[in-house]
């Protein structure tokens, strides 16, 4: 964003320039909003970020980002039968939200009245101006929900957000409240039909003591283009588990921003990419641990196949007062094949003088013994392979403990290994 | 059943040449000891059995029922009934040990052209023959063979000897690391498993294993060959002799 001398824009960047001017008439919002746009816009004028700014150093989106399709309202999205069995869905199909969308307990709002009226207008904009996620949602963003889970709910049913695009554009925003004590689950559904450029952008903050699950399944079409984004904030004794698994797409961009202000807030990460095709897809992750006690553990695992690229960047702050901090993060690969990439950069930044980080990265290929011991019991190579691959992940998934949710997304593991290893 | 004819392996990735000619019948029926000293050949020797590729033969041939098998993989051999039990089980992190045995199982009956058990079969029998070896069924919830002390490792590896009922069985130091009692309970599993139509080789360091598994034959390796046969009373003569005169007379 902060390339002042672009000599040229790209087909992409035009693309998008044109887009915001012919759909501007039809984006919802009041004069803040409207403000807010226009300073996106400008900010896009100056071009995509490359290599050169180093939040994006491994994935250039100037050159990556080629296919811009234009939004189209016309275009109709269906909606899709629950991930999890007992789930409340909030349907966003082709970036509309469900006008009769609610759920007993909880205060559930379209965005496209918080554009309108304006209360949404100072969320929007650039965290800082590298933030080219937050840039492209706040020019195009066009609805999406409002979750306000009130103080002491135990809502037991998980809510699920189901973004279904249709091919064209898709922007939306998902603030969610999750007050004092309560407890929920909420899966984000990143899917559709069409070789779609979709940006989505959500905003969670946990009150004193609440518990949150949130699960985001990504599986896009081969030619689609993702840009996700996930910011939350954590209040004292807040307990935030964050699940995600990418299994699709041509281009992704899916960012982590955590802040842990609260004393002893906990945050625990684990995510999974499965790569194959000429799939690149970059998961950045920004976590600031700002008070006493914090705990967070993040365990990244990888699959690539075929030319596949696949990025981890984890950025973990432990400011001066974050005294007693215990974080640990870990990235594991497996390449299954000679041409698949996977860059990995973790990065510490520590203020406080008495706290437990680590870190590490490994990057493999199946493990030849292994393979013998099962080939030597009568396991034929594709099986046991399979075998291996999905162990690899596998772990990761089984800590949910849930064995319906364990089981629905291990089945996703089984189909993607079907279709692509 | 077994025989190996002129044998000469090696090392695929340095060249190394271990198996040197080696020469061994195995009958069905039969019990055949195979003991010698250190880097004499002896786990190799059941690795090249098995089908491992960082093995390369270059001479000579392996055959099972008059059939080489070293064209198949290891998938291929086991399914026509070769088991080779570990001196070491892996460790597979994220392959829960009952869904492991239940591929094992299904995947040589699919291969023989057999009906796969169904799940409540499949899991009757894993309990009946666990109960047996002193095998905690809880533990095969657990990864396989993750956080197993090395006795239920060996254990679990006769385990799965007994459920897939192989016809050749090649027990690769099976007493290493286990203790007097375990020992006994793995030296029943085998014995049990003894039958007309049945062979195995047992590969020992010593005669504690053979007091349990009483053997037809014993044969001594060194340097990648027999260089001596004789019945159960070897052993005990290389048990108080140890391998010194024998080697001697080789040379």
């Amino acid at each position: 964003m902060n390339i002042h001398s672009t000599p040229k824009l790209t087909a992409a960047e035009t693309a998008l320039i044109d887009a915001f001017g012919e759909r501007l008439s039809d984006l919802p919002g009041d004069a803040a909003v409207a403000v807010k746009r226009d300073d996106a816009i400008e900010a896009l004028k100056a071009g995509l970020p490359t290599r050169r700014i180093e939040a994006w150093h491994y994935t250039d989106l100037r050159r990556l980002l080629t296919a811009v399709p234009g939004h189209d309202s016309t275009l109709a999205a269906r909606a899709k039968p629950a991930l999890l069995a007992g789930s409340t869905v909030l349907p966003v199909l082709n970036g509309v939200s469900g006008a009769g969308a609610k759920i007993d307990g909880i205060s559930v709002t379209r965005l496209v009245d918080k554009l309108v009226d304006g209360s949404f207008a100072p969320a929007l904009g650039a965290q800082e101006p590298a933030d080219t996620v937050g840039v492209l949602n706040t020019a195009f963003v066009a609805d999406g929900y409002f979750i306000d889970i009130p103080a002491g709910a135990e809502i037991a049913a998980p809510i699920e957000i189901q973004n279904v695009q249709a091919g064209g554009q898709t922007h939306g925003r998902f603030p969610v409240r999750v007050g004092q004590g309560a407890k929920a689950t909420i899966v984000e559904r990143q899917t559709g039909e069409g070789d779609a450029l979709t940006s989505s952008v959500s905003h969670l903050t946990l009150a004193e003591g609440a518990e949150l699950l949130w699960i985001i399944v990504q599986d896009q079409p081969d030619g689609a283009t993702h840009f996700g984004q996930f910011n939350a904030e954590l209040a004292k004794g807040s307990k935030l588990t964050l699940f995600f698994m990418n299994a699709g797409a041509k281009l992704v961009r899916q960012e982590i921003r955590v802040r842990m202000p609260g004393e002893g807030a906990d945050f625990t990460l684990r995510g999974i990419n499965l790569l194959s095709g000429d799939t690149h897809c970059d998961v950045t992750m920004m976590l600031d641990h700002l008070a006493e006690n914090t705990t967070s553990t993040e365990i990244v695992r990888n699959v690539a196949n075929g030319t596949a690229k696949g990025v981890f960047q984890g950025q973990i702050k432990v400011a001066k007062e974050a005294q007693k901090t215990d974080a640990k993060m870990a990235c594991n690969t497996l390449l299954l094949s000679d041409e698949a990439e996977f860059s990995t950069k973790p990065e510490l930044e520590i203020f406080a003088d008495d706290v437990a980080c680590g870190h590490g990265a490994t990057v493999t290929e199946i493990d030849r013994n292994h393979l013998f011991y099962l080939m030597a019991r009568g396991i034929d190579e594709k099986t046991a392979r399979g075998l291996l691959v999905k162990a690899f992940v596998a772990e990761i998934i089984e800590e949910l403990e849930d064995e319906a949710t364990v089981e629905v997304l291990e089945a996703m593991l089984d189909q993607w290994f079907a279709e692509h290893v | 059943m077994l025989e190996i004819r002129n044998l000469h392996a090696r090392i695929a990735e340095s060249g190394v040449e271990i198996i040197r000619g080696l020469n061994l019948t195995v009958k069905a029926g039969e019990v055949a000891a195979i003991m010698g000293p250190n880097g004499s050949g002896k786990s190799t020797l059941s690795y090249v059995i098995a089908g491992r590729d960082d093995y390369e033969v270059t001479e000579g041939d392996i055959l099972y029922n008059g059939e080489s098998i070293l064209e198949m993989d290891p998938a291929e051999r086991a399914a026509k009934g070769v088991f080779l039990a570990f001196q070491y089980p892996m460790e597979i992190p994220g392959v829960a040990t009952m869904e492991f045995l239940k591929v094992a199982m299904n995947s040589q009956r699919k291969a023989r052209g057999e009906a796969e058990f169904k799940v409540p079969e499949f899991i009757r029998r894993v309990k009946e023959e666990s109960a047996g070896l002193g095998i905690d069924f809880a533990m095969l919830k657990r990864p396989l063979n993750v956080g197993f002390s090395g006795g239920e490792k060996k254990r679990a590896e006769i385990l799965q000897m007994k459920l897939l009922e192989p016809k050749l069985c090649v027990l690769d130091e099976t007493d290493s690391g286990l203790d007097i009692d375990a020992l006994k309970v793995v030296a029943d599993g085998v014995n049990a498993l003894r039958s007309p139509d049945r062979a195995m080789v047992v590969i020992t360091h010593y005669q504690r294993l053979l007091d349990l598994i009483v053997p037809d034959s014993v044969h001594v390796l060194y340097k990648g060959q027999v260089i001596k046969s004789g019945d159960k009373d070897l052993a005990l003569e290389l048990e108080k002799e140890g391998y010194a005169g024998l080697i001697g007379e080789a040379a």
